[in-house]
Order: C-alpha cells, then structure tokens, then sequence
C-alpha cells in the first residue's frame, strides 16, 4: 500500500536542504568563494567596532568586550537563523513569478519548501566569526559566572534565533502583500540584527522604548544580556524584562505562524 | 556614439519604471542610514571632533553615503553581464557591432542614473529634517562633488565590468565577484568612514580605488579633503583610468581565447 500522507514538516525541509546543498556544491570554487565573502563580511563589522573603540573607552556607557559581547551574541542567532531561514527571501520572486503555485500543489507543507529554498552552505561562513567574537568577549569580560547567568546566555542566543526565524517568516509575509517591497522586508531582519549589533543606548530614549516594546528586537539580546553583564538598564525598565525573552519569541513566532497560514491562504497567483 | 547614448536612454527608461521597488529602497536605506547615523552619534558624543569631523559632517556622511549607495552600485557585485555569461547569452553580445566595454557601460550608466534621480535624494532629505545634516550652499563645492561623483562612478563599473568578465574563465563569477565587493564596501567607507580609521589601516584604505567612490566625493563635499579637490580628483581619475584600461584588456583576451557556453 502507498502511503499518501504529506511529508512531516521538519523531515521535507532536511530533505530539501540536502537536495539544495548538493546543487549549490557543483560550483565548487564559487562555493568556497562567496563562503569566505561571508566571513569576510562579519570580519569587517568586527573590525568596525574596534576602530569604534580605539577613539573612546565606552560607547553610550558600555565597553569594548560588552559591546563585542552584543554583537556576538546578536551575530550568533543571526547568522544560525539566516543559515535556516533565509530561503524565505526568494518568496517574493515566486510570488511575482507565479511560481508559488507549484509550492502550493506539492504534497509538502509550503513553510519548509520556501524556508529551504536555494539552501547554499554558504551560509556556515556566517557562523565562524561570530563563535570566534563571543569567545574572545567571555575572555575579556570580568564577570563573575553563575548557573543563573550561564543558563540566561544560553537561552539569549536560543531565543535570539526563534526571535529572527520568526521575523524572516514575517517579512516573507509582506511580500504577498506587496511584492516589491522585498527591500523593506530586509529592514525588519537585517535593520533589526544591524540595530542589535550596538548597546541599545545609543538610539536614545523614545526610539530604545519602541524598538523594546513595538518591534521588539531588544529581547533579542540587549535585555537578557544586561542581567549577564551585570548591568543597570539606562532605560530603567522592570527588572523581570531580563527575564521575558523566551516569553516574547513564543509569541512572535506564534504571531509568525497565523501570518504565513493567512498569507498563504490569500495568495491568488499571476494574472499572466 | 549615438548607439551608446540610445542604449543608456533605454536603459534608464527601464530603471525608472520600478518606482514602487524605488519607494521600497528608499525606506530601507533611510532606515539604514539613521542607524548607522546613531553609531556616529554615540560615538561623537564621546569625542566632539574625530579626523577633523564634527558631529554634523559626521551624520551628513551617513546620510549622503545612504543616498550614494544605489547610482554607486555599492550593494552589486557585478553587472547585467556576469548572468549573461553564465548563461552563454553573451555570444548574441559579441556579435553586436559596438564596442562591448562601452555598451555595457552605456547600460550601467542608464542605471545609474536612474537610481541617481528615484533614489538619492530622499534618505538626504529626511537626515535634513532629523538629524544635524549639514550641506554647504556654495554652488562650487557641488559641481567639484558631482565630478567626483562621475569618476567614482567609473571606478566602480570598473571593477563590477572587471568581476564580472571572471565568468569567461570560471563559468562563476558569483564567488570572486561578492568577495570584491565585500572588500569594496568596507574599504569605500560604508561600514565607518575612512578618516577615522587609524595608523596603518587608514593609509591603507585611503589609497584603494574605493577611496574614490565614496569616502572623497564627500570629503570634497564638506571641504575637508587634505590636498583638496585636485588631489581627489587626480588620485580618481589616475585609478578609474587603470582599471578601465585593465577591463579593455581583459575584453580582449576574452574574446579571442574563451569559449562561450551554452548550447
């Protein structure tokens, strides 16, 4: 007997990454290439900070290895959640394209096919540079570990990556929207990584609220992270915020999923 | 030389019909460049004058290198011309009668400048309304800008057309072409500007050709290029000069020797 029914979820999308990865391996040289332009690209912004801190001792009141703790904690559930997630970019072309009707009348549920479109190992260039930042910020910081403090880093770079997979999915949802605006769905991922890179502090008071409480990229890593370092919040919000995160990803990727099933449910293909 | 104009007319007419992508990019890079204007802001907070900068000329640079990004091709690693190789279309390219540099750069012109006037002005504008973007009245300055502009512009397709001829002998130019232009955004001024970076790597910086792109342009712009606007305009044109001319004879190596694929 043929069993019919669809493909689990997470099963299809491994499948898929499989079946990607052995495409992109056939450029082999151009594949080691745009790799390593990866690393470089995260190599530079490590660069840039230190450039940063060769003029001052503290930027809006946080120290080199804080602000290299930031960003490695940030570069980290980034670039793992860009590696998982990102194929949810070319959505907006097979929306133009039509193209989505394929994903549609596949046995497979879309959220994999799209998630795992045009996997590329690329993306593991990523990661090397961020592990190697967050290594060198826990040796330089003086801090004083606790199980409570090492638990809380642990979850911060856990939530931080269902806190991206969940915007990547949300800014996928825009593109059924509207379908040029796939420059502005990069300002929800890669604005909100690049405006996590940095102490919150620096956005001042009534941009830092908003970016805690409306888009909220500061449960990424900036509120867990000031429990770790020890740090007063310059906003002075309520001390169980440090504590939220994993409350607030629940809910956005919640949020995510109802977004992707009712904008898939409103896709009504190409006239053409 | 009438060909070449046509080409960079139509293409222009084709890049202004995306308005509403334009629309989409100009939010983006608005959103962009008050980020990375807030970076500046912390910092010159702690130090009130870097390089000869102050806090103005420093967010005036976020803001006018947002606006720079799109004519300037910052983000493309590359031309129409790499996919074109790839896919062996180019063979249609070679039998047209035109010089094949200049056609492509007729095209990229055309996008260029229709990027130019759908894209530049706005993220300007909005850092002129919030934030302390200073831009000087004295008609002279713009014109040595916009000539600065031109020859950064040809630095740029330079190395885009140069990376993207890689395809004639890799068959995938997408790899060397992204680590170029990985290089490029770092060493333009795009992440931090130049003057600010310190001993051995800011010499080393100020001297590639993608010093010319963006960092002098508005060096000249805010009257604080050191030598001035014969420097930058000397030091661009010597490096827009050398690399054109190292694309010519890449074009012609190309054809006489590489295959195209395809079938």
């Amino acid at each position: 007997m043929v069993d019919e029914r669809p493909l689990f979820g997470p099963r299809a999308y491994l499948l898929l990454v499989r079946m990607w990865s052995r495409s992109a391996s056939q450029y082999r040289v151009s594949l080691a290439f745009t790799g390593f332009a990866q690393m470089l690209v995260a190599s530079f912004d490590l660069i840039s900070i230190a450039v940063i801190y060769t003029h001052v001792q503290t930027l809006a009141g946080f120290t080199f290895a804080e602000t290299l703790y930031l960003y490695g904690t940030t570069r980290l559930a980034f670039a793992a959640s860009d590696l998982v997630a990102s194929g949810i970019e070319s959505v907006a072309d097979s929306i133009r394209l039509g193209t989505f009707d394929l994903v549609l009348i596949r046995p497979v549920s879309t959220l994999a096919q799209v998630l795992a479109d045009q996997f590329t190992p690329k993306r593991f260039g990523k990661l090397i540079p961020a592990v190697v930042t967050l290594v060198w910020a826990l040796t330089e910081l003086p801090l004083h570990w606790t199980p409570a403090k090492v638990a809380v880093a642990v979850v911060t770079v856990l939530t931080g990556f269902v806190l991206y997979c969940s915007l990547w999915v949300l800014s996928g949802c825009i593109s059924f929207i509207a379908v040029d605006a796939r420059e502005v769905a990069n300002t929800f991922t890669y604005g909100s990584e690049y405006a996590t890179e940095y102490p919150l502090t620096i956005f001042g008071r009534p941009l830092g609220l908003a970016l805690t409480f409306v888009l909220p990229v500061a449960f990424v890593t900036w509120q867990p992270s000031l429990y770790v370092l020890g740090h007063a919040d310059p906003f002075g919000l309520p001390g169980f915020l440090r504590f939220a995160s994993p409350v607030i990803a629940a809910l956005l990727a919640g949020l995510a999923a109802l977004a992707w099933r009712g904008s898939v449910r409103r896709y009504r293909s190409t006239g053409s | 030389m009438r060909v070449y104009l046509t080409a960079a007319r139509l293409s222009l007419r084709r890049y202004l019909t995306y308005r509403s992508s334009a629309a989409a990019g100009v939010v983006t890079n608005t959103i962009f460049g008050c980020i990375r204007a807030y970076v500046l802001v912390a910092l010159w907070k702690e130090r009130p004058e870097i390089a000869g900068w102050d806090l103005s000329d420093a967010v005036t640079y976020a803001f006018v290198t947002q606006g720079l990004i799109s004519p300037m091709g910052i983000f493309l690693s590359n031309t129409e011309l790499g996919p074109r190789i790839r896919s062996g279309d180019v063979a249609v390219d070679l039998y047209r009668p035109v010089d094949f540099q200049a056609w492509w750069l007729s095209l990229d012109v055309g996008r260029a400048i229709g990027n130019g006037i759908l894209r530049s002005a706005p993220p300007v504008l909005f850092g002129l309304v919030f934030f302390p973007v200073r831009l000087p009245a004295e008609p002279v300055r713009w014109l040595e800008f916009a000539a600065c502009c031109v020859i950064g512009y040809a630095i740029s397709f330079a190395l885009r057309y140069t990376a993207s001829l890689v395809a004639f002998w890799t068959m995938d130019e997408r790899g060397i072409a992204t680590i170029i232009s990985t290089a490029g955004m770092f060493c333009s001024g795009m992440l931090l500007p130049l003057t600010i970076m310190p001993g051995a790597l800011g010499t080393v910086v100020q001297h590639t050709p993608w010093a010319a792109v963006l960092q002098m342009p508005i060096n000249v712009l805010l009257g604080t290029q050191s030598g001035g606007f014969g420097y930058a305009l000397a030091f661009g044109s010597l490096w827009a000069l050398l690399l054109l001319g190292f694309g010519r004879l890449l074009t012609s190596s190309a054809r006489r020797k590489v295959v195209v694929q395809g079938g």
